[in-house]
């Protein structure tokens, strides 16, 4: 792997950029790996680096059906955060948010982390005596979180109407100075460089269609271009996740939702923090183009079909209206969506399965972008020692069982 | 946008309705005597099919009467709908995904 540097840059400057080599290669599949990774996303992407340069485990292949982080990793609205409310989920993303602050430098890729802070709106006593319930939880686990006053979020972000209208009045909103953004794409394709360099193969357009399990152990995966055998498997597939368990012949407590989300045309900068309202499901930051990029809230029903409904488009941007006047004449450009897979409990699922070999890393809902670092980590582990790692012990298909859930439907309920 | 065709009111947007999951599921007769496994199953494990999908719906903000849907989760077709207690048609759909 050549290294990015100022001096490549300039040494390329020299051919007129035309000599860049290839990011990651594009091998074919071998017939056996010790870890094959389904899905390249950026939690597989992540877990694969983590196995080689953590572990030393560099016999692995990711297998994803279509192009990487062309599913929900490409999609979202990158939304970086670590504020939640219980011990396990606190740990678990701020390991991740403490990855993220290193991340550039630790890829050699520029995934342009952004901490530009991260605010949850208050509109309604009931939200108060929340947001402060979880700051004050934040502040206990070592995370920053502070209570900010009208009056203060009006001075931060000049352009926000704190009678929103009359209907979403502002009374108040907590902020995590050290979240932000960043670039999902990069994220994906620095992780996959970064894999790439230390053996891993990256297997593209090949969709996994079933595993075989001999005496209730993985033997091998079935993909698009032929069998491989594998010692072990992690499914990290979000949207899919029910699919892939259904191959293998278990079930998860997952429900597959549309999450949409959209972008503006490039204006001037006008916003330089991210604004969460839980309460009106609206999400809201402006990219480094310039471009207003807006998340909404789920779709209610189970759907694949990767896009989301209009009436929920409405709703959200009635309340970015309402919040922000001045952005009732901006025009939008582009409206998608991705497909999360929701958990009961809106924590996810790290853990062992009923098949030997076989783990799982799903039920990431519509906030898992921010804890790809943190996810790939844990779960790299958990894979190499067959055995949780202490961040994600409490994340397991067996807690709906035991009934340990982790209730995180104030942080990640709707919040991205 | 859905147009969900109501049993009784007939088709409407959508916006009118709420969502109840999955349908069919009955709840384990004397719980009190069931594992802890089967509770599990029953309070939190779910169909998520990729394909045509039977689940429930309310029409809230019309007639509020619950009803069964037969959808396909990727193309979002309405197949068919029913009442709640009938059996679920037989549906000639290839589930294409
Ligand atoms: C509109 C939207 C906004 C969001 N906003 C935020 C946000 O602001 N902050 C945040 O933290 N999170 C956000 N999220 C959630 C976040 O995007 C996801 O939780 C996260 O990206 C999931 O990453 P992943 O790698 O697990 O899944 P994905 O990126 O979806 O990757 C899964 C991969 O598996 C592949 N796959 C599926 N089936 C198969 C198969 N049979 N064989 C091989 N490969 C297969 C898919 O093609 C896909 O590439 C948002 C999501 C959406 C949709
Ligand atoms: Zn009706």
């Amino acid at each position: 792997m050549t290294r990015y540097s100022i001096f490549s840059l300039l040494r390329n400057a020299l051919n007129y950029h035309e000599d860049w080599p290839r990011a990651w290669r594009s091998p074919e599949p071998k017939s056996s790996y010790d870890v094959v990774i389904v899905g390249g996303g950026g939690h597989g992407l992540a877990t694969a680096y983590y196995l080689a340069k953590n572990h030393g485990i560099t016999d692995v292949a990711v297998i994803e059906s279509g192009w990487i982080g062309g599913g929900s990793t490409g999609r979202n609205t990158t939304i970086v955060r670590s504020n939640y409310l219980w011990d396990e989920s606190a740990a678990l993303y701020e390991h991740s948010l403490k990855l993220w602050e290193g991340l550039s430098q630790d890829l050699n890729f520029n995934v342009m982390f952004s901490q530009r802070g991260v605010m949850n709106l208050a509109h309604n006593q009931h939200d108060l005596r929340e947001i402060s319930r979880r700051i004050n939880a934040n502040r206990l686990n070592g995370i920053d979180s502070e209570f900010m006053t009208p009056q203060e979020i009006k001075t931060f972000v000049p352009i926000i109407d704190l009678r929103a209208g009359g209907r979403y009045p502002v009374l108040g909103a907590s902020i995590q100075r050290r979240g932000g953004t960043a670039r999902h794409d990069a994220v994906a394709w620095g992780y996959a460089r970064a894999a790439d360099a230390l053996g891993v193969d990256i297997i593209q357009q090949c969709p996994v269609t079933g595993f075989q399990i001999e005496n209730g152990r993985v033997r091998a995966v079935e993909t698009g271009k032929g069998t491989i055998e594998a010692k072990k498997v992690g499914i990290v597939v979000a949207g899919h996740s029910s699919v892939l368990a259904g191959m293998a012949g278990f079930r998860l407590p997952i429900h597959s939702l549309p999450l949409q989300a959209l972008v503006s045309e490039p204006v001037k900068p006008v916003l330089d923090t991210v604004i969460m309202s839980g309460a009106v499901h609206a999400y809201i930051s402006q990219s480094d183009k310039g471009e207003l990029v807006i998340g909404a809230g789920v779709d209610s029903y189970v759907g694949y079909g990767q896009r989301g409904s209009l009436p929920v488009t409405e709703e959200t941007l009635g309340a970015i209206c309402e919040l922000f006047p001045m952005f009732r004449r901006m025009r939008m450009l582009r409206q998608w969506g991705g497909i999360v897979d929701v958990c009961p409990d809106a924590s996810p699922i790290l853990s062992k399965t009923p098949v030997e070999g076989m783990f799982i890393n799903c039920g990431w809902g519509t906030g898992g972008f921010k804890a790809t670092p943190g996810s790939g980590w844990a779960f790299a582990q958990t894979i190499a020692n067959d055995m949780p790692h202490e961040l994600n012990a409490a994340f397991s298909l067996d807690r709906f069982r035991t009934g340990y859930l982790i209730d995180e439907h104030g942080a990640a309920a709707v919040a991205h | 946008m859905l147009v969900i065709p109501c049993p009784y009111c007939g088709p409407r947007c959508e916006i009118e309705f709420s969502y109840g999951g999955q349908a069919h599921i009955a709840r384990p007769e004397d719980s009190a005597a069931i594992s802890d496994e089967t509770w599990a199953d029953y309070v939190f494990l779910r169909d998520n099919t990729k394909g045509v999908f039977l689940e429930r719906w309310v029409h809230a903000h019309g007639c509020r009467q619950w009803f069964n849907v037969a959808r396909h989760t990727v193309t979002y077709e309405i197949l068919a709908s029913y009442e709640t207690g009938a059996k679920p048609p037989k549906l000639d759909f290839v589930t294409q995904v």
